[in-house]
C-alpha cells in the first residue's frame, strides 16, 4: 500500500496535479493531453525518451510556462495564484555555476531561505536551523564553507537539493538530478528524498533516467512518451512486465527508446 | 574651505575629488559583482553611452546634465532589463542596440548644442578634479542611495544571480529585482560619469570583481575584496594623478588594471602550486 494511502491523505489538496495539459512549440506538439497527479508525501518518478516532453512538463507544472490547453494546479491552486511558492522546491536539471565564483556551500544553500522569509528581511535563528537540517540531510556539514566550485559535479548536485530543501517545501521538483552523478552522492540523494518523503511527507517528483537507486523507495512510476502518458502505476508493474529499473541492468532506458 | 588632510588631499580639489571617488568606488564594484555573476559585464558600458545621450540632452536644453543623464540611464536601463526579462532580445542584442543608439543620439544632440565643447568632454573622459561642490554632494548621496538598497536587497539579488529560474519558482519577485538592479546600475553609471568618464565606467564595475574573485573564498569576501580594491584604486590613482600630472580618471582605471593583472598573476602561481 503506498505511504499517501496509509496516510489517508485524500482530505488534503495533491501536492501537483495536471489534468488533460497541452503543450506545442509552433506546430510541433511536446504533451497532449497530459494527467498527474502526486499527493502529499507520494514519491513519483516521471521517465521517458529524450524529447518525450518531460522537461516542458516540469516547467507547465512549475508555472515557468503557461499550459496552452488543460490545467495545472498546485496544493489545489493555479501556479501564479499560490500564495506561499517556498511550498515548492525545484532542482534544475544542470544548475549554474559560474566558474568563479567564490560562493560558498552554506551560502548557496542560505539563498534558498530568502523567499520563504521576506526577501528584504535578514535571516533569523529559524533559517539557520533550517540550513544546518538541510546541509545535514546531503552530508555537507562539513564542506560548508567550502567554495561550491572546488566540489565535484555529484556534491555541486548535492547542494542545490539542500537549497531546495532550505525552505522546507512540502512539494519538491527534481529534473535529472542525478545524471552523471558519483556512487556515493546517488545513495546520499536516496536518502535525502526518502527521509523527506517517508518523515515529513514531502510530495517528491523525480524526473530520471536513472532509477536505480531508487527503484525500491518509489510509490508510483509515469511513463512520458512522445508526449502522452503511456504507463502510470508502481513500479511493480513494469517489473512484471519483464522491464526492470536497475540502472546497471539498462533495461529501463531500452524499453523507453524502444518503438512505441 | 579644506579639511586638515595630508598630500594629496591637502586641496579642496582634491579632497572633493576623494569623496566622489570613494562613494563611486565603493559603489561600483558592489553593483558590478551582481552584473559579472549574471554574465552581463557590458551592462554599465552600454548606459554609459545611454547616459552620454542624456548629458548631450541636458547640455542643449540648459537642464542639468547629471539628472538629466540619471533619467535617460534608468529609462534605458530598465528598458533593455524588460526585453531580456521578456525574452524579446538576447542580452547583449538588446544591449548593442541601445548602447549605438545612444551615443549616436549623443552626437546628434551635441551637434545641435553647438560643437564639441569641453562640458561633453568631461563627461566622456571624466574631470574628477573640476568637481563642483554641488556635483560632489549629488554623487554622494547618489551613493549612499545605492549602498541602503544594496543593504537591503543583496541576499535576494545574490539567489537570482544564481538561478533566476530556481528563484522564480520559490516565489521572489525576479522581475522587480532584475529591473532594480537595472536602475541602481544606471545610477552608478551616471554618479561615476564625472569620476572616471562614460567611456571607463564599466571598467571600475567589472575590473575590481575580477580581482575580488580570484582572492576571495566567499560571496561575502567576494563583495568586500571588491569595494576595498575599488576604494584603493581611487585614492593610489589620485595620488599619481597628482603627482604626475596624469588625467585622473584613466590612473584610477589602470590602477586597478594592474591591481586586476597582479591578483591573476597570484592566482595562477597559487593554483600551479597547488598541481606540483
Amino acid at each position: 500500500m503506498p505511504l499517501s494511502e496509509a496516510r489517508g491523505a485524500g482530505a488534503r489538496p495533491d501536492a501537483l496535479r495536471l489534468d488533460g495539459v497541452g503543450f506545442s512549440y509552433g506546430r510541433h506538439g511536446v504533451l497532449d493531453g497530459v494527467s498527474l497527479r502526486v499527493e502529499p508525501g507520494e514519491f513519483v518518478a516521471l521517465a521517458g525518451p529524450n524529447g518525450s516532453g518531460k522537461s516542458t512538463l516540469v516547467r507547465v507544472a512549475l508555472g515557468l510556462t503557461p499550459p496552452q490547453g488543460g490545467e495545472v494546479h498546485l496544493f489545489g491552486e493555479p501556479p501564479d495564484r499560490l500564495r506561499d511558492r517556498w511550498r515548492v522546491g525545484y532542482v534544475p536539471q544542470r544548475a549554474v555555476v559560474v566558474d568563479q565564483l567564490p560562493a560558498t556551500v552554506e551560502e548557496v544553500v542560505a539563498s534558498g531561505c530568502v523567499a520563504r522569509r521576506g526577501w528584504a528581511r535578514r535571516p533569523g535563528a529559524a533559517d539557520r536551523a533550517r540550513i544546518d537540517q538541510a546541509l545535514e540531510v546531503v552530508a555537507l556539514v562539513d564542506q560548508r564553507r567550502t567554495p561550491i566550485v572546488e566540489l565535484s559535479g555529484g556534491q555541486q548536485q548535492r547542494v542545490f537539493i539542500a537549497r531546495a530543501l532550505a525552505s522546507e517545501p512540502e512539494l519538491l521538483v527534481l529534473d535529472e538530478p542525478i545524471a552523471g552523478v558519483d556512487a556515493e552522492s546517488q545513495d546520499r540523494f536516496r536518502d535525502a528524498l526518502v527521509t523527506r518523503c517517508r518523515s515529513d511527507g514531502v510530495a517528491v517528483l523525480l524526473v530520471s533516467h536513472e532509477l536505480g537507486a531508487v527503484a525500491d523507495d518509489l510509490d508510483r512510476l509515469v511513463v512520458l512518451r512522445g508526449g502522452k502518458v503511456v504507463f502510470d502505476a508502481p513500479p511493480a508493474d513494469l517489473t512484471a512486465e519483464g522491464v526492470s529499473l536497475g540502472i546497471h541492468r539498462h533495461d529501463l532506458p531500452v524499453w523507453l527508446e524502444g518503438p512505441g | 574651505m579644506s579639511l586638515p588632510l595630508p598630500w594629496p588631499f591637502d586641496r579642496e580639489y582634491m579632497q572633493l575629488a576623494l569623496a566622489s571617488g570613494l562613494a563611486v568606488g565603493a559603489c561600483a564594484p558592489l553593483i558590478g559583482t551582481f552584473l559579472v555573476q549574471k554574465r552581463l559585464s557590458l551592462m554599465g558600458d552600454g548606459i554609459g553611452h545611454m547616459a552620454f545621450a542624456g548629458v548631450a540632452a541636458g547640455l542643449l536644453t540648459g537642464v542639468s546634465p547629471l539628472w538629466m543623464a540619471l533619467v535617460v540611464a534608468v529609462a534605458g536601463a530598465m528598458t533593455i532589463e524588460w526585453l531580456r526579462l521578456r525574452r524579446r532580445a538576447s542580452g547583449d542584442l538588446a544591449l548593442a542596440v541601445f548602447f549605438y543608439t545612444g551615443i549616436a543620439a549623443g552626437v546628434v544632440l551635441t551637434g545641435l548644442a553647438g560643437s564639441l565643447n569641453t562640458g561633453v568632454l568631461t563627461y566622456l573622459f571624466g574631470s574628477v578634479l573640476t568637481v563642483s561642490p554641488a556635483d560632489a554632494l549629488s554623487i554622494c548621496v547618489l551613493g549612499l542611495a545605492i549602498l541602503a538598497v544594496l543593504a537591503v536587497t543583496w541576499r535576494a539579488l545574490f539567489a537570482v544571480a544564481i538561478d533566476e529560474e530556481a528563484a522564480r519558482v520559490a516565489g521572489l519577485p525576479v522581475d522587480a529585482l532584475s529591473l532594480g538592479l537595472a536602475a541602481l546600475t544606471a545610477v552608478t553609471v551616471v554618479a561615476a560619469m564625472r569620476v572616471v568618464g562614460v567611456l571607463l565606467v564599466a571598467a571600475l564595475m567589472v575590473l575590481p570583481v575580477g580581482s575580488a574573485q580570484r582572492l576571495a573564498r566567499s560571496f561575502g569576501a567576494t563583495l568586500r575584496w571588491a569595494v576595498a580594491i575599488g576604494l584603493g584604486s581611487v585614492v593610489v590613482g589620485l595620488t599619481l594623478a597628482r603627482a604626475a600630472a596624469l588625467a585622473p580618471g584613466g590612473t584610477i582605471v589602470l590602477v586597478a588594471a594592474a591591481t586586476f593583472t597582479a591578483t591573476a598573476a597570484v592566482d595562477l602561481g597559487r593554483r600551479r602550486g597547488r598541481l606540483h
